[in-house]
């Protein structure tokens, strides 16, 4: 089906996401749609699938005008999307995620319904049980499943939304030929992203948005300069290496073991030096995530040590089983992937998140001192708001700013749990540059991301995950994509 | 045992009629994602409503359907302060229980030694001759045995129905469920208002069988207040739901029979212990869902470990997602 946009105004108060936006998507490509966050590119695809409602601008399908007002005419039209956080129901059975929204009878034939969805699942090499619950799955199995129930929907428009965040390597592939394979069935493809080498390798045609305007569109060969200069208005270059070594040994894990409900994790060993930064790669869920939270004292390990090392003559602090409070007041700072949840406090302003940060000194918050502790707090980690402004008004990425400016003195460990998720390129340089001065002060990095470039880019050394298991560090400057990749996927572990 | 002592063990089927009805409608409430905090004074309202009609028609069809229609209205008026104005549904539900329970004694107050009226019983065929069972469930009045009917049900509409897990979906992941078509907060003001014809069902259900409308000694103040629990620790599912129930009615009605065997023991002890031992009960089963037993767990040594923690994880519940807050497709 052929996919025409025209005109396309949307406004959310004073922004106008969409201003004149005009697309046409032909049945049987696949189109890059490119921008950074805040470009309009979510807007856009929300409007196509029903979500929200333009504000004025036609909608044409195989050169017919229609009209949608809801997700559910769009699906009735055959438009599916895939958004960036999965629309499923976790704690429901897989086959239960079919039938919510599928024209069945009072009650629906579960056995044909698990028939046709085997049928289709062997097409696309996947293997999702369609007994298990969908909160076992993998972020990338969900989105799986969200793509074989378009499919199954009778879908012959598929919008892809920023499909490729919290997904492994792996995933990525499998998801890529997907998307090869249905674009040569005919079916037209509108792919989100703001990563530049996801578009050119998998798109036929690449538009760019700035600020709510189409800023101009692109076929193969791709000049990837010049697509940054559109998004971007100018070039960037990504800045080299990020922490000088210091010879010193900061933490020393020892034996490590974490029980938890789906994973044991046994004898981690590895050592932390001062300055250094520490990737952690592997699928989610397979143990990243409960280490980062045993090195920060949130979770309890079921045995082994964890060594701080005090002063020159060697003498070390076990930190394994204290009280989080301790880990605290050591220098080792926790930021959680879900900011809003576990980071930040909704409802609170910047100035209150820096009042609650500090070391409280009287009974009353002194406003005068705070106001100007925000200010410069404000300007010094260039966060694009004021001391009154909501926490969760501001963009992720002064979100995730926000966070490092909260972060207390003197730090000695930094463990971050998908540092730029959902950030542009600015946005993720702008954090690793503060990063990287906590790096100099002598602070050491631990941090989990599912983007490898971001791993093997900002890493000293980094430890592959896979099942549980732990490999032993690698220097990141000897390590490849690919080779990660496999590690990752599980092949190459003895 | 002798059949005295059956037929009094099996009224506590007729008894727990009102709650079933009540955490079956709590139920489908709450798994749309709304909370009806109102219960206890809109049962009370309810009893009132439909013992009145009831003795004023001298029919039971229209009190019940009195009961039922001011669970529906009570719940109604929750229904469009949360989803249409989007208020407090804790705040709105606590002072409309507040309300209705003072309302229903100051209108009630006429009909206090009215002559009473009660369902009266329907013995069932054949079953009611299977021993034991037949005395102690075969032979109630017909509410009761359709309060055995809504449990059932209710599963099958919650689990096995397309509907069901639509109901389902508006509860756990509104947006989802808006994405794939369902029209959320339409959905929310019908399951509001079932969930609310239900309770007062249960309501009028106390006040035509269990006992009479008797004002402030009608006995059915705090019912409401349980049945919220019990819909809660019963995880939302409508057959653990009623089990507690049951259990509920089973602490009260051993209350009353062991009080005579224990003279000694200050008599209100007997009244209010089954209230904290329920709550005691409803912890346990439920302890498995709290994260530091999960930690406390991991300590354990590994052979006892995975027996407990596969108990405990057996009876782990889970609440819709949603519970409680509003849904706006922005």
């Amino acid at each position: 089906m052929d996919v025409e946009l025209i005109n396309i105004h949307k406004r959310f108060g004073k922004v106008h996401a969409n201003n004149g936006i005009s697309l046409t998507v032909k049945s049987g490509t696949v189109q890059g749609i490119l921008g950074e966050n805040g470009a309009g590119k979510s807007t856009l695809m929300k409007i196509l699938s029903g979500f929200i409602q333009a504000d004025s601008g036609d909608i044409l399908l195989d050169g017919k005008k229609v009209t949608i007002h809801s997700p559910a005419d769009s699906v009735k039209l055959g438009i599916g999307m895939l958004h960036q956080d999965p629309q499923d129901f976790p704690p429901m059975k897989v086959v239960d995620n079919l039938i919510i929204g599928s024209p069945m009878g009072l009650f629906p034939d579960r056995k044909k319904i698990i028939r046709e969805f085997e049928e289709l699942q062997k097409q696309f090499n996947f293997s999702i049980s369609p007994e298990t619950y969908v909160d076992t799955l993998t972020v990338g199995e969900r989105q799986q499943l969200e793509i074989l129930r378009l499919l199954w929907l009778g879908a012959e428009v598929l919008i892809l939304d920023e499909p490729t965040t919290g997904i492994s390597a792996s995933q990525k592939d499998l998801l890529f030929a997907t998307i090869r394979k249905l674009a040569a069935q005919g079916k037209a493809i509108l792919f989100v992203s703001h990563k530049l080498d996801e578009v050119e390798a998998l798109c036929s045609q690449v538009v760019v948005f700035r600020q709510g305007i189409n800023m101009g569109s692109m076929t193969p060969p791709y000049q990837t300069d010049k697509l940054v200069e559109m998004m971007f208005g100018k070039s960037i270059v990504r800045s080299e290496n990020v922490c000088e070594k210091q010879e010193d040994k900061s933490f020393e894990i020892e034996e490590l073991r974490i029980d938890d409900v789906r994973l044991a994790i046994r004898d981690v060993n590895f050592c932390i030096q001062k300055g250094e930064v520490i990737g952690l790669a592997g699928m989610e869920g397979s143990g990243q995530a409960l280490i980062l939270r045993a090195l920060a004292g949130i979770l309890r390990p079921t045995g082994g040590h964890i060594y701080m090392i005090e002063g020159a003559d060697g003498g070390r602090i076990d930190l394994a089983g204290k009280h989080y409070f301790t880990y605290r007041d050591h220098g080792i700072h926790f930021l959680p992937a879900a900011r809003l949840e576990e980071g930040l406090i909704q409802g609170l302003s910047l100035a209150e998140h820096f009042a609650l940060a500090e070391e409280q000194t009287g009974f009353m918050v002194d406003r005068d001192q705070v106001e100007n502790l925000s200010k410069k707090r404000i300007t010094d980690f260039n966060i694009h708001g004021t001391p009154e402004s909501r926490i969760e008004e501001l963009s992720g990425g002064n979100q995730q700013r926000a966070e490092l400016a909260l972060m207390r003195d003197p730090l000695r460990l930094l463990l971050l749990e998908h540092p730029t998720r959902g950030l542009d390129i600015e946005s993720a340089m702008y954090i690793w540059g503060k990063l990287k001065q906590r790096c100099e002060d002598g602070a050491s990095i631990v941090f989990i991301s599912s983007d490898l470039d971001e791993v093997i880019h900002y890493s000293d050394r980094i430890l592959v995950f896979y099942g549980g298991k732990v490999s032993p560090a690698f220097e990141a400057s000897s390590v490849t994509i690919d080779m990660l990749g496999q590690l990752i996927g599980g092949k190459g572990w003895s | 045992m002798d059949n005295s002592l059956l037929a009094s063990f099996g009224s506590i089927f007729t008894w727990a009629a009102p709650v079933v009805f009540a955490v079956m409608g709590e139920t489908l409430t709450e798994k749309s994602g709304v909370i009806n905090l109102s219960l206890n004074g809109s049962m009370i309202l309810s009893a009132m409503a439909g013992f009145a009609v009831a003795t004023t028609t001298g029919s039971f069809f229209w009190g019940f359907l009195a009961g039922a229609a001011v669970g529906a209205l009570v719940a109604f008026i929750i229904a469009f302060m949360s989803i249409g104005l989007k208020q407090s549904q804790v705040a709105v539900g606590y002072v409309l229980t507040l309300a209705t329970k003072s309302l229903a004694y100051f209108l009630g107050a006429p009909f206090v030694g009215k002559p009473v009226m009660q369902l009266s019983l329907v013995k069932i065929p054949f079953l009611d001759q299977l021993p034991i069972l037949g005395p102690v469930i075969f032979n109630k009045d017909i509410v009761t045995y359709l309060s055995y009917l809504l449990v059932i049900v209710c599963y099958i509409w919650v689990f096995k129905t397309s509907k069901g897990l639509i109901l389902q979906g508006i509860g756990e992941q509104p947006a989802a469920a808006f994405v794939r078509g369902a029209n959320v907060n339409r959905l929310r003001y019908i399951y509001t208002i079932i969930g609310g014809a239900l309770v007062g069902i249960g309501g009028a259900q106390y006040s035509l069988s269990v006992k009479t409308w008797n004002g402030q000694l009608t006995g059915i103040d705090g019912i409401g207040w349980i049945a919220l629990a019990i819909t809660i620790f019963g995880s939302w599912h409508p057959v653990r739901g009623a089990l507690g129930s049951y259990f509920f009615v089973l602490l009260q009605w051993l209350g009353i029979t062991l009080q005579p065997l224990m003279p000694n023991v200050n008599s209100r002890i007997f009244q209010v212990a089954p209230f904290p031992l329920m709550i005691l009960a409803l912890l346990f089963v439920n302890i498995g869902s709290a994260d530091w037993v999960e930690r406390t767990l991991a300590g354990l040594p590994e052979g006892g470990r995975k027996f407990v923690s596969r108990l405990i994880r057996g009876m782990r519940t889970h609440s819709p997602a949603a519970l409680g807050t509003p849904f706006d497709n922005e």
